[in-house]
């Protein structure tokens, strides 16, 4: 069944892909210019990760969402909420679905060949949650032995089950039954970008019960992901991330989203954004 | 193409998906004998269990099913049966998977009841043979020969439907399929081609079979 449904959004975005060569091609490359007067784009976040990129009803919030917002001003456009799904978002760069996509993004090669990255605008790293009270677990060297548990399709876990044997890991489709999981003591620890964990933590109905370990063991470099070659547009976004950072939002809103959980941007934070090729 | 073979275990998490749809296929079979019988039994009571078995299972999302086998038993009850998550998950999989297979192998085994003529029924009982003995010398054997189709057309949904199981974390292929699309978005069609036709190579053989079988064991009336 998720396989159909899987193989059924590839072919439509095969087939979207055709279609906005020859129809709606025109109004989203235009976009990229300065003179956009307030044209509505679509923008892609993420929706299911709380005081990073969050629907809440018909609202959005979070750290990403405020990023995504700031860019859409400077360069004078109104955005449109897509939810971007961490599997699909080249597909939706490549087909022109979205004009830019900010959602715990990573810049990696891999992701490089496909789509062009303006940023990186934060700079995260994998990390651990687990309940308050826990004081065994201080970092990946004290899990042996421990319940680990990630989200389907994230190669970290995988990768610090393989570099420490002894880690049972229990993987599901969202970071939602994790917690849940955790919380009823299953599991001991969740694993993932400490962004995404200090979201969580910070949650109201998870206040108090969890904190995030804060000893990070990668390093994320979280970017926004536009079409590949169209290095005007990505020049654009940088100045509008240099701006967010130097004009104090950047700190305010990594303050709200991300502080109520107690949680410190790690080192090299606030990042400079590479120049576009 | 190459370095994913090389580099993600493809041909394990098929086997996965295999191990699965073999397990689940005996214990929806087993099971859903059982809840036929109850169904065609001349005791109303038990039609009716059996009735409300196929009404809950099979109008119940599978999806829902299978996280609860783990959210529920696992997680809150704490019903494992080892210590390690892979293989708790694999076998609560294998449970949820049958049950609810087993309401559509219990709809098609009654397909097959139908087609034996009411008076066969009554033949058996004029010669004196009790309900379980006409059941499994005269029905049962007709009604299984005049179900294969259906049956053949249940385990090919079984084996797609062992692609839910990676909701709770069973390493079977579509969650690879996500891990891969995840780490290399360059061979996006690739990926999706690969899992497409593995389903295939797996899943034709079992229609030809069946449609096979059907020709050749389905009684003619």
């Amino acid at each position: 069944m998720k396989l159909a449904r899987i193989t059924l959004a590839a072919i439509t975005a095969l087939g979207a892909s055709g279609l906005a060569a020859c129809g709606s091609g025109s109004p989203a490359s235009t976009a990229g210019g300065t003179a956009g007067g307030g044209q509505t784009v679509k923008v892609g976040i993420k929706f299911d990760q709380p005081n990073m990129g969050l629907k809440s009803g018909s609202t959005y919030e979070g750290f990403d969402v405020d990023v995504a917002n700031y860019i859409a001003k400077k360069i004078n456009v109104t955005p449109e909420f897509v939810e971007a799904i961490s599997s699909q978002r080249e597909s939706l760069i490549k087909t022109g679905q979205v004009k830019y996509i900010v959602g715990t993004y990573s810049i990696t090669d891999k992701r490089k060949v496909d789509v062009d990255f303006a940023g990186p605008y934060f700079i995260a790293g994998q990390d651990l949650l687990v309940r308050s009270d826990d004081t065994a677990i201080t970092g990946p060297d004290t899990l042996a032995g421990k319940k680990l548990c990630s989200v389907k399709g994230s190669t970290s876990a995988s990768n610090l089950q393989a570099k420490y044997p002894g880690i049972n890991l229990q993987e599901y489709n969202t970071y939602t039954l994790c917690v849940d999981a955790l919380k009823a003591g299953s599991v001991d620890a969740l694993t993932t970008d400490n962004t995404i964990l200090a979201g969580y933590a910070a949650q109201d109905a998870n206040k108090g019960k969890l904190k995030v370990v804060g000893t990070t063991f990668s390093t994320e470099n979280y970017g926004v992901g536009l079409k590949k070659g169209d290095t005007a547009f990505c020049n654009q976004v940088n100045d509008a991330i240099k701006e967010f950072i130097s004009s104090g939002e950047w700190q305010k809103s990594v303050d709200k989203w991300l502080g109520p959980a107690g949680f410190k941007p790690g080192e090299g934070n606030p990042p400079t954004p590479a120049a576009c090729s | 193409m190459g370095d994913l073979f090389a580099a993600y275990p493809i041909f394990g998490a098929f086997g996965v998906t295999l191990l699965l749809t073999f397990f689940s296929a005996i214990g929806a079979t087993i099971l859903g004998v059982v809840v036929v019988i109850l169904r065609v039994s001349p005791v109303p009571l038990l039609q009716k269990l059996g009735a409300l078995y196929v009404n809950i299972w099979r109008n119940t999302p599978l999806t829902l099913i299978i996280i609860a086998a783990n959210i529920v038993m696992i997680v809150n009850l704490g019903f494992s049966f080892s210590e390690s998550f892979s293989r708790d998950n694999l076998i609560w999989a294998v449970i949820a998977l049958s049950v609810y297979h087993a309401a559509f192998v219990c709809e098609a085994l009654r397909s097959g009841v139908n087609t034996v003529p009411a008076g066969q029924a009554e033949a058996a009982r004029s010669l004196g043979l009790t309900f379980s003995q006409s059941l499994t010398l005269v029905l049962l054997p007709q009604a299984i020969r005049g179900a294969i189709t259906p049956l053949g057309n249940t385990l090919i949904a079984l084996t797609k439907n062992t692609t839910v199981a990676t909701a709770i974390g069973v390493a079977e292929i579509s969650g690879l399929q996500k891990t891969m699309m995840e780490d290399r978005p360059d061979l996006f069609v690739v990926i999706v081609l690969i899992v497409a036709v593995g389903f295939v190579v797996i899943t034709l053989p079992m229609g030809l079979l069946t449609s096979h079988l059907s020709a050749r064991l389905g009684v003619r009336r």
